[in-house]
């Protein structure tokens, strides 16, 4: 994608933001005295802050990018991992499990499961959840230094100690070193405040863009009647393989094609998938387990406003979906529309091989058959037959300008670049202004993905893991000298992840396989160690690591139809398959939803077993405010009907019941 | 604690209103946006909200702040 032109007031909007931010981490420097003030912000959050930055946590620019790129690759059936992935959980969370996490006083999830069961649990999900934290952070950062290297015009380069930095290092280190600055002075209340502050500018940075979009295509019914044609045939705008065909409302419908089978459906998944693997193993997995999302609620002022937090951020959770996919279907329709001169950015070629290309299509002969198989061989990409053909006949005709065929060129690349989607309409409707807020936007959407890990790994960090087992009964003030330290490694460690997700282009793809091989199983030994007081330490450690084993066995015993070539070999090792293929999934979505509900099961299973038949270790005096039959019931009388928790929770499942039926 | 979010919020918005406000006067760059003066309209839309932050913020500071 060619470098977007920024004009002065795009740039100052850009410089404003960051001093923003630094700015609010150092007015807060003051405020951190203690430990617990810098790693759990102290239990003095305002409830609407919680809110918004439990939903603006979980919402990095990866999934900005990521829903409008699904939202023009699958359509509106992307809205399941909202009202069906998302909702539910944060309504459960809210309404069942808050009275533990918050009620105990635990400082961190695996501080509530060190109290419910013991330390083996702990450090496990301490352990696994740190690893998680740093590689997500770190794959952030990855992404934020591409898009940056690829979007801004300059080629920066300097030399330090005889080692070579480009654009890329230069922007990555900058990045990183202004979420290092503002987390090491205001703790976790710094990062709460920036999402925040980044929920309200993707809002209203994204907004106008959206409407732009939508009324340039006409409108919701004609975008509707242009996602008919896109799916009756898919594979004239490069979305699948020839010969696939759905049904015309296969984009516009998010129920009906998943009921109709794997086949029916581009996400290539069936409804017991959804409902089970997504909407409850892996939504539940998330919302209710992730202490990135959790630590929010955490830091509530009281009881009903942890109950309240995550009830708050499900309102805009449930209206996301016009702001980051239907961009991406208004995209696909825009670009099935032959008046728009639009198409979804085809992957990026680089200039030389363009003009490698101009090349051949000028000297080639428009009779010869083989000319088009030339030109796909000097850009390196599949490219429209039709397309080549027509373009080497109009330049036979009347000799094009160079500009004129590397324009053909860009129209007839035959695969496209889903996550360019959303800039590309960024690029196509923003003037000088918006342009710079909406890029903005996505800026500090990056920056909060890393902030929001690293204010979640320096806690787990310092009390599960160095509290908790390196160096006891130290005081306070050394443990927030730690937290601080290891905010510094914390962010180093990410910028080593962001090199290593470098080399990969998939690295996305590794971290959500390593978040279904550990949050599925975490999430059914949450459930029974709350509502079930028979479960043991034991029972709970093994289901845990079985769940974990299990995941891994099935990642290596199945893979995908399509990864699979004509003799039955394994094409790519990383989608599954390696250790034989016993079962295929008809997608890749199918694969982590099935294997969702393959860990949740064997943790399930193995924890009840185990459980029942290893003794307890815990009196029921000593698991009173951690599991549900011995904790007394939250009394919400004294709050007026609006403010509690079960009605608002209960308003908000029938508002997401009514969304679903409305856009069946 | 300590810092109400309303102020930074509030700054920041009007500050990008006003910006998209000027540039909207004086630009008027309306080739991209299907004819309209995007930035003027969404940048009084902004500078209202930024107000309303800080007008909530100032609020906050006269009620007593609840221990």
């Amino acid at each position: 994608m060619q470098p977007i032109h920024l004009a002065w007031v795009d740039y100052t909007i850009l410089i404003a933001y960051v001093a923003f931010v630094l700015g609010i981490g150092w007015v807060l420097a003051r405020y951190m005295k203690t430990s617990s003030d810098f790693l759990t912000s102290a239990r003095s959050i305002p409830t609407w802050v919680t809110g918004l930055a439990f939903m603006a946590a979980n919402l990095g620019a990866l999934e900005l990018v990521g829903m409008a790129a699904s939202g023009a690759k699958y359509g509106i059936a992307q809205v399941h991992f909202y009202w069906i992935g998302a909702i539910p959980a944060m309504v459960f969370l809210a309404v069942f499990m808050m009275p533990f996490y918050y009620g105990s006083k635990a400082r961190s999830v695996p501080e509530y499961l060190k109290m419910r069961f013991n330390e083996p649990v702990r450090a496990l999900n301490a352990l696994s959840f740190a690893v998680m934290t740093v590689f997500a952070s770190g794959i952030s950062m990855d992404a934020l230094a591409r898009l940056l290297t690829n979007l801004l015009p300059w080629k920066l380069h300097t030399n330090i100690l005889g080692m070579d930095f480009g654009s890329y290092d230069i922007y990555l280190w900058i990045c990183s070193g202004v979420v290092l600055l503002y987390v090491l002075k205001g703790g976790l209340t710094s990062a709460i405040y920036t999402e925040v502050l980044q929920f309200f500018m993707i809002v209203l940075g994204f907004a106008p863009v959206v409407y732009l979009g939508l009324r340039d295509a006409g409108g919701w019914h004609s975008v509707k009647n242009s996602l008919q044609g896109v799916a009756t045939n898919p594979s004239a705008f490069y979305l699948q393989p020839a010969g696939i065909h759905y049904a015309p409302d296969a984009w516009t419908s998010a129920w009906k094609p998943v009921l109709a089978g794997p086949t029916a459906n581009p996400l290539g998944v069936d409804w017991f998938a959804v409902v089970f693997g997504l909407g409850f193993v892996l939504s539940f997995g998330y919302w209710c387990v992730n202490f990135l999302v959790v630590q929010r609620a955490m830091a509530a002022k009281n009881m009903t406003a942890a109950r309240n937090t995550p009830l708050i951020a499900a309102v805009p959770k449930m209206l996301f979906p016009i702001l980051v996919i239907l961009p991406g279907m208004v995209a696909i329709a825009l670009a099935s529309m032959p008046s728009k001169d639009y198409r979804i950015p085809p992957p990026i070629v680089s200039q030389a091989d363009y003009t490698k290309a101009v090349e051949v299509v000028k000297n080639a002969n428009p009779a010869d058959a083989a000319a088009v198989k030339a030109v796909g061989n000097a850009l390196g990409e599949k490219v429209d037959t039709t397309k080549v053909t027509q373009l080497i006949a109009a330049n036979a005709a009347n000799k094009l300008s160079d500009v004129q065929i590397q324009e053909g060129l860009y129209n007839s690349i035959a695969e496209n670049d889903y996550n360019s989607v959303i800039l590309s309409l960024l690029k196509k409707y923003c003037p000088p202004g918006l342009l710079g807020l909406a890029l903005t936007a996505l800026l500090a959407s990056f920056m909060s993905g890393m902030a929001g890990n690293v204010t979640a790994f320096n806690t787990i960090w310092t009390y599960d893991l160095y509290q908790a087992y390196l160096v006891r009964n130290k005081s306070d003030a050394h443990y927030f000298w730690m937290g601080k330290c290891i905010t510094v490694v914390g962010i180093v460690l990410s910028i080593f992840c962001a090199y290593v997700s470098k080399q990969y282009n998939n690295a996305m793809d590794i971290i959500q396989l390593v978040f279904g091989f550990v949050n599925a199983p975490i999430f059914a030994t949450m459930l029974l160690g709350m509502f079930w007081k028979r479960a043991t330490g034991i029972g709970a450690f093994i289901g845990l690591f079985g769940g974990i084993a299990g995941s891994t066995v099935f990642h290596a015993f199945t893979t995908t139809v399509s990864n699979v070539d004509a003799d039955g070999h394994v094409i790519n090792h990383m989608k599954g398959g390696y250790l034989g293929v016993v079962s295929k999934f008809p997608s890749e979505m199918a694969q982590n939803f099935w294997l969702a509900i393959f860990a949740f099961t064997i943790c399930f299973l193995a924890t009840v077993f185990i459980s029942l038949a290893t003794r307890r270790t815990k009196t029921d005096e000593q698991l009173k405010g951690l599991v549900y039959s011995l904790t007394p019931k939250t009394v919400d009388h004294n709050l007026p009907i609006w403010q509690r928790p079960p009605v608002i929770g209960t308003v908000l499942m029938i508002a997401c019941v009514i969304l679903n039926i409305i856009f069946w | 604690m300590g810092l109400d979010i309303r102020w930074p919020i509030g700054m920041m918005f009007s500050l990008i209103g006003v910006l998209l406000l000027i540039e909207g006067a004086i630009g008027g760059d309306k080739e991209l946006s299907l004819g309209i003066n995007i930035n003027l309209i969404w940048g009084i839309v902004l500078l209202v909200f930024g107000v309303l932050m800080l007008l909530g913020a100032m609020r906050g500071r006269k009620t007593p702040p609840a221990a």
